[in-house]
């Protein structure tokens, strides 16, 4: 009896081993993005006067890149709490598109489920959305070290450059680029998989129509009312095309 | 602000934020069929939402002022073009990168 439960406890430590060695390449891009970006997060938040405290907290609470930035001014400003919780709700809107999208496959993932959930910021959803994890490796933990991964690139960053303050000196000028590269590729690399392009093509092009109509803070939720009338709409005809040429 | 309104201010953020990612999981629970529609949205979802996150990331692109979208425009095009040709993930996303870099910090310079 022993000598199988020791057995069991090796074989889950294998798991997930194997389920971190899988999972660490795909992050890679992100460890560098997010050390960059949460650095200049932290002297951000010092330069504003806030101790380190604030974006050690705040990167590890939060865990949403845009609206900590956007937190900033907040705490700057007027105590006013439903504003502040009008405006996360806005910024963070298209969470919902990554829930709906996840429903099924964060199915069966047992208690590490809410951490997922919880941690689902862009670049966590779009490896875990796109990423084919090989057939040997859990997929609940392969997606819960992306997410933790993640998670802890960020708050590394952050209590960086909220301790160091502006005593980074190096001409980083346009590093942070390489988040927008990695949607660019994980988009590209989603639509070589792809029949048919028609709701990668919606997306796009719903999202630029809106931006240019309603300018960059205000379009991402007429962009997603916009995605889920023609989806709503097209859905006969969508389905069939997915159908007649699918796997 | 007081530290308690600090407090209370960054809670709203993180109150917010969990709420968007967790409403979908707690309107369509798990042990419950989830609707036909909504099955359908999950499959169609992913690629537009991947494609209105790209978009995202150049919303604070100015077409008519500064750079001009230009070099965010050439470095889009060399990831794609290096993608199609290595498939290499890390070799498009760090080559797109340093071309965007070398581009903000040479070539286009603030005037």
């Amino acid at each position: 009896m022993y000598r199988l439960m020791k057995f069991n406890e090796v074989l889950k430590l294998n798991e997930k081993t194997k389920a971190f060695k899988a999972a660490f390449p795909h992050t890679a891009p992100i460890l560098a993005g997010f050390v960059f970006l949460g650095i200049a997060y932290g002297i951000y938040m010092n330069t504003a006067g806030f101790s380190a405290a604030y974006p050690i907290v705040m990167s590890a609470t939060i865990f949403a890149g845009s609206m900590e930035f956007v937190a900033v001014n907040l705490l700057l400003g007027a105590f006013d709490p439903m504003r502040a919780l009008a405006l996360t709700l806005m910024v963070n809107a298209r969470h919902l598109f990554y829930g709906i999208s996840m429903l099924d496959k964060y199915k069966g993932t047992g208690s590490k489920k809410y951490y997922l959930i919880f941690g689902m910021c862009d670049e966590s959803f779009s490896i875990n959305c796109t990423t084919d994890i090989p057939m040997n490796v859990d997929k609940g933990w392969f997606m819960f070290f992306v997410t933790l991964l993640n998670h802890s690139y960020w708050v590394c960053g952050a209590t960086i450059g909220g301790i160091l303050g502006s005593v980074v000196q190096f001409n980083t000028k346009g590093l942070g680029f390489v988040m927008t590269a990695l949607f660019v590729v994980i988009f590209l690399a989603q639509w070589m998989k792809e029949n048919t392009h028609d709701s990668a093509l919606l997306g796009l092009g719903v999202s630029l129509l809106c931006l240019i109509l309603f300018g960059g803070r205000n379009f991402i939720i007429p962009a997603m009312i916009i995605i889920l009338a023609c989806l709503t709409l097209l859905k006969n005809p969508l389905e069939k095309a997915g159908t007649s040429v699918g796997p | 602000m007081t530290l308690i309104e600090r407090l209370i201010t960054i809670g709203m953020v993180i109150l917010g934020t969990v709420a968007t990612r967790l409403l979908p999981f707690l309107v369509f629970p798990a042990d419950k069929p989830t609707p036909k529609y909504i099955q359908y949205l999950g499959k169609k979802l992913p690629s537009a939402a991947l494609g209105l996150l790209v978009i995202y990331c150049f919303k604070d692109v100015r077409l008519f002022i500064g750079t001009h979208g230009i070099p965010e425009l050439i470095s889009v095009a060399m990831i794609i073009a290096l993608h199609i040709w290595k498939r290499q993930m890390l070799i498009s996303i760090a080559g797109g990168t340093i071309i965007y870099m070398l581009l903000v910090q040479f070539v286009f310079l603030p005037n």
